[in-house]
């Protein structure tokens, strides 16, 4: 029996309630993601834009979670290397570009933040920040009104390892439990909180730390999509149940530095880094489509074409596109304040 | 008209907006049965429930964080901190968050959280029950802060700041609870956020003060009446947005300029209300402007004496006002 089989004969991903479109589709949204950060390395090396920090080793547990979600009604609240979490809900490239070159059309901020800050309203991707784990007393207040407004919706926040150690984490998960709120809470541990590694930062584990909060702590292969979709979808399930929030801990490696401004050899090696380059979540994802029969080399040539023909376009389009206006920094202050502008 | 507490009519601005509008909701600590440790939200959690009551686990950055959540879904969250010496832990949800919410997601979210919390010594409370810790949030574009003392004032201000779009801080006094007494109309109207307010005409001297002072400085402007000396008194009830026009206007009135609050002086809000009208009429100006402010040290003590020589009082005051009038 092949890795890819359950007992019946039937493909893990089948087994699951994934479709072979669905599958495949996953794939292309983590190249896609994988694709995007590469280039905005290059930008940012290339002096065409100032900053990209880089989600790289992550994509396949993002891509995983949101296929497990509703995507006509969850609410989420991402952290800043989500870029396969937001292409996957409906974020394009051409609005991820327009927020890396900082132009007046990015949809996340209009040029206002940092790329990785998202925002979206129509896409329910609420607005974040800087300053780690704010999102997640945010996410249960979400939650809070999905439950008194009798609404279906779940809530989805991630945030860091290093994230996990935050007062607003801690204080955030408990009252989630407390009053049993429909929110899934998925810490992305890549093992770093910029320098310091995981054994300088968590004496546990966690996923052990939702005991303390009365609900379900589960660590996951973050390296592998189905299983984090196995699991995210059990989360949703128990929320929507009205059985109240998990701490889902997908467990993975920053395979880039922190930042465009970290130099990660300072404080880990090449050997380590590429020990883990081979547990990358891409080329297993890739492996387990082929083993299926339903993906090959020419199919992979031409969706790589796709991909880069959509990045070219989208890399021009940010690129050409109009900066804010200087005087633009005076507005949305305060409700209302833009009324003399002349509706720009 | 009838005449009401201040604290009741806090509480009458929370009843009213609810019964208004079933998305507003009241969380914090101890809010539930008990009614607050004030007893400022007793009785609303029989007439709405548990959940539009809620007692939270004691928790100050999850109380603010939560309802910043519930506010950008859409709901009215009126969260309430204890006392307004432990907001400091919800500090970075209010100013990294609420206030920067409309503004960073370019006028796609927005925030229409109330967090109440009352302020203020000359209760006994010692360094951590008696802080005026306005100066720490005023000047963060993004919020909205208004510090009522008139029983009118503080239930049309509350009713306001729910019906506002953007996060507003209401900082409540706990002494004005029962000392300040008022006509407070039936039926609903509200105090529109921004706009200070003459409490008093005189053509002598100005005062310019909220919170608490407010009622030492008409008392002694009561007295200096007698004596011949007339005070024109602004109520600022709004420290953010800040009522320019309302300052000058009174600034102008009388040529001589003395500001008072609790809170200390270095770095408090008369600094600010003092430039504004050094930069906009400093040759109307009769007198240098004069501040009467709490001592520059961490917090009031709980001893009697140590909170006595901290806090003002009408003979202070009164004694302000009249060096200001005799120069």
């Amino acid at each position: 029996m092949s890795q890819s089989e359950s007992a019946v004969g039937q493909t893990k991903h089948a087994s699951l309630g994934l479709t072979d479109e669905q599958v495949l589709e996953m794939y292309k949204l983590m190249v896609t993601a994988r694709r995007y950060d590469e280039r905005c390395l290059l930008l940012q090396r290339a002096g065409k834009i100032k900053f990209h920090v880089s989600g790289i080793g992550q994509e396949a547990a993002q891509v995983g979670a949101a296929f497990a979600l509703d995507r006509n009604q969850d609410y989420y609240l991402p952290y800043y290397r989500d870029y396969a979490f937001v292409l996957s809900v409906g974020m394009t490239l051409r609005e991820l570009m327009l927020c890396l070159f900082s132009k007046i059309d990015d949809p996340n901020s209009g040029g206002r933040q940092m790329p990785g800050h998202f925002g979206s309203k129509r896409l329910r991707i609420v607005t974040g920040s800087s300053p780690v784990t704010t999102q997640v007393p945010h996410a249960v207040g979400f939650a809070l009104a999905a439950k008194m407004k009798r609404k279906e919706f779940v809530t989805f926040v991630t945030f860091g390892d290093g994230s996990s150690n935050q007062g607003d984490f801690h204080e955030g998960a408990n009252m989630a439990g407390v009053h049993k709120l429909p929110v899934i809470f998925m810490c992305e541990n890549n093992q770093y909180a910029i320098s310091v590694p995981l054994h300088k930062q968590v004496a546990g584990r966690i996923a052990d730390r939702a005991l303390g909060y009365g609900f379900p702590g589960v660590a996951v292969d973050g390296n592998d999509p189905l299983e984090v979709y196995r699991v995210m979808k059990e989360a949703r399930e128990r929320a929507v149940r009205g059985e109240g929030p998990t701490l889902v801990e997908a467990v993975m490696y920053r395979l880039s530095p922190h930042s465009t401004s970290d130099e990660d050899l300072a404080y880990r090696t090449k050997e380590e880094v590429d020990a883990n380059r081979d547990k990358d979540g891409i080329p297993k994802f890739k492996a387990y489509l082929v083993e299926c029969g339903i993906w090959n080399e020419e199919l992979e040539a031409s969706m790589l074409q796709e991909i880069k023909a959509a990045l070219d376009d989208a890399t021009s389009f940010g690129d050409k596109a109009p900066f804010p206006e200087p005087e633009d920094i005076l507005y949305h202050v305060y409700d209302g304040d833009d009324a003399g502008r002349g509706g720009r | 008209m009838p005449k009401m507490d201040y604290i009741d009519a806090i509480r009458l601005a929370m009843k009213e907006e609810m019964e208004r509008d079933e998305d507003v909701f009241v969380l914090g600590e101890d809010v539930g049965y008990k009614g607050g440790v004030f007893t400022t939200t007793k009785g609303l959690i029989d007439q709405f429930g548990e959940e539009r009551v809620m007692d939270t686990p004691l928790a100050e950055s999850a109380i603010v964080g939560a309802a910043i959540g519930a506010a950008m879904y859409g709901m009215k969250p009126i969260a309430e901190m204890q006392y307004s010496d432990f907001m400091f832990p919800a500090t970075n949800q209010i100013i990294s968050e609420a206030a920067k919410i409309r503004y960073r997601s370019n006028n796609d979210w927005n925030c229409p959280l109330v967090v109440r919390a009352p302020m203020g010594g000359g209760i006994f409370g010692g360094l951590y029950h008696s802080q005026s810790p306005e100066s720490v949030f005023f000047g963060t574009p993004g919020l909205k802060i208004v510090a009522p003392y008139t029983a009118y004032d503080a239930k049309g201000l509350l009713k306001a700041a729910v019906r506002d779009p953007d996060p507003v801080l209401y900082f409540e006094n706990k002494k004005c609870y029962k000392l300040v007494n008022g006509d407070v109309p039936e039926g609903d109207y509200i105090v529109p956020i921004g706009k200070s307010n003459v409490l008093r005409e005189g053509d002598d001297i100005t005062v310019i003060s909220y919170s608490l002072p407010l009622h030492f400085i008409m008392e002694a402007a009561a007295e200096l009446e007698e004596e011949g000396i007339h005070a024109h008194v602004l109520d600022l009830r709004t420290l953010q947005p800040l009522d320019k026009d309302g300052v000058l206007e009174a600034a102008r009135r009388t040529g001589k300029v003395l500001i008072v609050h609790e809170d200390n002086k270095f770095g408090g809000i008369g600094g600010e209300v003092a430039a504004i009208i050094a930069e906009e009429m400093l040759y109307e100006l009769d007198a240098p402007v004069m501040r009467l402010c709490g001592p520059d040290v961490p917090a009031m003590p709980i001893n009697p004496p140590g909170e006595k020589f901290f806090m003002l009082n009408k003979d202070k005051v009164k004694e302000a006002m009249k060096r200001l009038a005799v120069f």
